[in-house]
């Protein structure tokens, strides 16, 4: 996989839902290039949303968003699908597919009319499954692999599509953490390596702050706080967002901020402003 | 040589396995229906050896074979070939398409609109054939958008409320074609009978032009839009993201679909179950190495062939085809609510 190429991924004052019903509101945002962005926000808050909006499976309704400068509905669909990915939560899980042919299925937007697999379709399925360690589940059905197995699988068929930018909705969720790390590692070294621009919504935030580089936190369909993790992990702006009274202290293994719910049992004495950062 | 030749390989080699085990049952399938006609062209009152049969089909004058064969036993091989192919891969599309067996052109009631408009021409009209035909293809496609139409709600689309509404629509057009089958003239009910169901009995050449073109165009489209239907597959989200249209393609393989269904029906009536079984046995069968819709295609049409050979000749009376397919239909549809139910999808 060749070096990603920074782009613009721009969203200006959209706002955008289901049904008719309006979830995002007056949005503006750039998405920083090569760099890894994580969404926060409460349950409901739009997180997921904004993922399908900006990755243009939902249309705004008003606003527009860019790549590089140009509206993203009128780039046709498949020259898109190249540079734009996106994981879904919970993508439906064929029966009877081998994992060589699901993620193959990345290979779409890059093959012909009739679809035959050319040589780069084969190696960039060998290097996607390589790089997520299942090459020995090739021969496997995915209905019939664990949770954390079939996760590496769908992040591989994501990769296969070969695009610069890839959008993850809440890839660790339903894991254990030791698989929530290991994906997030290997996230990372996708990011490191070959400069993609990675945009996913995270539930743990304090992985969620160990991992991003930049982060955006909403509540109720709007922006309301983006920056460093240490710029958006604070006392106040977690109380906003989550109503959650915190203690925000330093992760002693990143030194990035990292978030102590306070609760109304088991605190030990009232907890100063000191301890944050 | 790079440092993935060794996976490549790895993949090269899962995907011919499984590829070729689709590829033999396809064929053997192929097989099994070129058998199966040449059993319905030789197999009657009069037993005509294959070089007869052949003879005859050449147009050769073969004393009482080219009379038997190329008149009665041609057309009603041809319908049962055709109908079998169209039920199974227009059956297939929409169980792939929806992801739920149940949402099938049997269960759904688009077969059964098309019989209701066909009864009612024949029995209030006093119609033609080919007034019958047509009505009994508009009213499948009116069915089916009908059911469409009716299974949203707001702008959400529902699969599980498409099958209630489509199981409503069946018995809905089942009691009216019984009605109808009350007030109808003695002599008007045995050509009422057949859409009922469904039969191969006194099909002639000429009923078969439409049929053929709609096979020979619309399943090597939906064939050709397998991979696209693959695609879908993974979901919506997921399908949309990998760059596929999926509206359009949902809209071409649903109209190609049901026209396959309703033309196939204007011919030889519902017959029972058999776009419903197709899918699930040629999945099963070819594995999942390749698209199941070809396939699905010859399963319909070795379950037609094999159910019409049955029902001509393995009982002293003759029972018309889709009394067979049903009969083998039925325990599947059971056996299959039960299975869903068990793991929840219903």
């Amino acid at each position: 996989m060749a070096m990603a190429p920074a782009h613009t991924l721009a969203a200006d004052r959209i706002a955008a839902g289901y049904d008719g019903r309006v979830i995002l509101q007056d949005i503006s945002l750039e998405i920083p290039g090569n760099k890894i962005s994580v969404i926060i926000g409460s349950n409901a808050c739009g997180k997921s949303t904004l993922l399908k909006t900006l990755a243009r499976l939902i249309k705004p309704v008003s606003g527009t968003i860019t790549l590089d400068g140009r509206p993203i509905h009128s780039i046709p669909s498949k020259q898109l699908a190249r540079i734009v990915g996106l994981l879904p939560q919970s993508p439906i899980v064929p029966e009877g597919i081998s994992v060589a042919d699901l993620v193959g299925r990345g290979r779409f937007p890059h093959q012909k009319l009739f679809g035959g697999w050319s040589k780069k379709d084969y190696e960039a399925v060998a290097e996607a499954m390589d790089m997520m360690n299942i090459t020995e589940l090739a021969n496997a059905n995915i209905d019939e692999l664990s949770g954390g197995q079939r996760q590496r699988v769908w992040i591989a068929m994501a990769l296969a599509q070969q695009t610069d930018i890839l959008f993850l909705d809440e890839p660790t969720t339903f894991l254990d953490i030791t698989y929530q790390v290991e994906i997030l590692d290997l996230l990372t070294d996708l990011n490191r390596t070959f400069g993609k621009t990675i945009v996913m919504v995270l539930h743990d935030i304090n992985l969620a702050a160990r991992y991003a580089d930049y982060m955006f936190a909403m509540k109720n369909g709007r922006l309301v706080a983006q920056g460093t993790p240490s710029q958006v992990i604070t006392r106040e702006i977690v109380k906003e967002v989550f109503g959650l009274e915190c203690a925000v202290i330093t992760d002693p293994v990143s030194a990035s901020p990292s978030v102590v719910p306070i609760g109304r049992h088991h605190a030990l004495h009232p907890v100063s402003t000191a301890m944050t950062p | 040589m790079n440092q993935y030749s060794k996976t490549v390989t790895v993949i090269k080699k899962v995907r011919s396995m499984r590829k070729r085990r689709g590829y033999l049952a396809a064929g053997i399938l192929a097989a099994l229906v070129l058998a199966l006609c040449c059993a319905m062209l030789m197999l009657g009152s009069t037993i005509y050896p294959v070089k007869d049969v052949i003879r005859a089909l050449l147009g050769e004058q073969v004393q009482g074979a080219s009379f038997a064969v190329g008149t009665i036993r041609l057309p009603r091989m041809l319908a049962g070939l055709l109908a079998g192919l169209a039920f199974g891969i227009g059956g297939a599309v929409f169980q792939t398409m929806l992801r739920n067996p149940l949402a099938n052109p049997n269960v759904i009631g688009i077969t059964a609109g098309s019989s209701a408009a066909a009864v009612f021409c024949i029995v209030i009209l006093h119609a033609g054939r080919s007034v019958v035909t047509l009505a009994a293809i508009a009213a499948g496609l009116a069915a089916a958008l009908f059911i469409y139409l009716l299974s949203f709600r707001g702008k959400s689309f529902s699969i599980g409320r498409m099958i209630i509404v489509g199981i409503a629509i069946q018995a809905v057009c089942h009691s009216v074609i019984l009605y109808m089958m009350l007030i109808a003239r003695v002599s008007d009910i045995p050509a009422a009978l057949r859409w009922l169901e469904g039969s191969l009995n006194g099909v002639q050449m000429a009923d078969l032009r439409l049929l053929s073109i709609a096979v020979l165009v619309l399943a090597p489209a939906a064939i050709f839009m397998s991979r696209h239907l693959a695609m879908l597959e993974l979901g919506d989200q997921a399908a949309a993201s990998l760059g596929v249209h999926i509206d359009r393609t949902r809209i071409v393989l649903i109209v190609s679909a049901v026209i396959l269904v309703a033309v196939a029906t204007s011919v030889t009536g519902p017959i029972a179950a058999v776009a419903f079984l197709s899918g699930p046995i040629a999945k099963r069968l070819v594995g999942g190495g390749m698209s199941a819709i070809l396939p699905a295609g010859l399963v319909g049409a070795s379950l037609v062939l094999t159910a019409d050979l049955i029902g001509q000749f393995a009982f002293p009376v003759r029972y018309p085809v889709g009394i067979i397919t049903g009969i083998i239909g039925a325990p599947y549809l059971i056996y299959l609510l039960i299975r869903l139910n068990r793991r929840g999808e219903l």
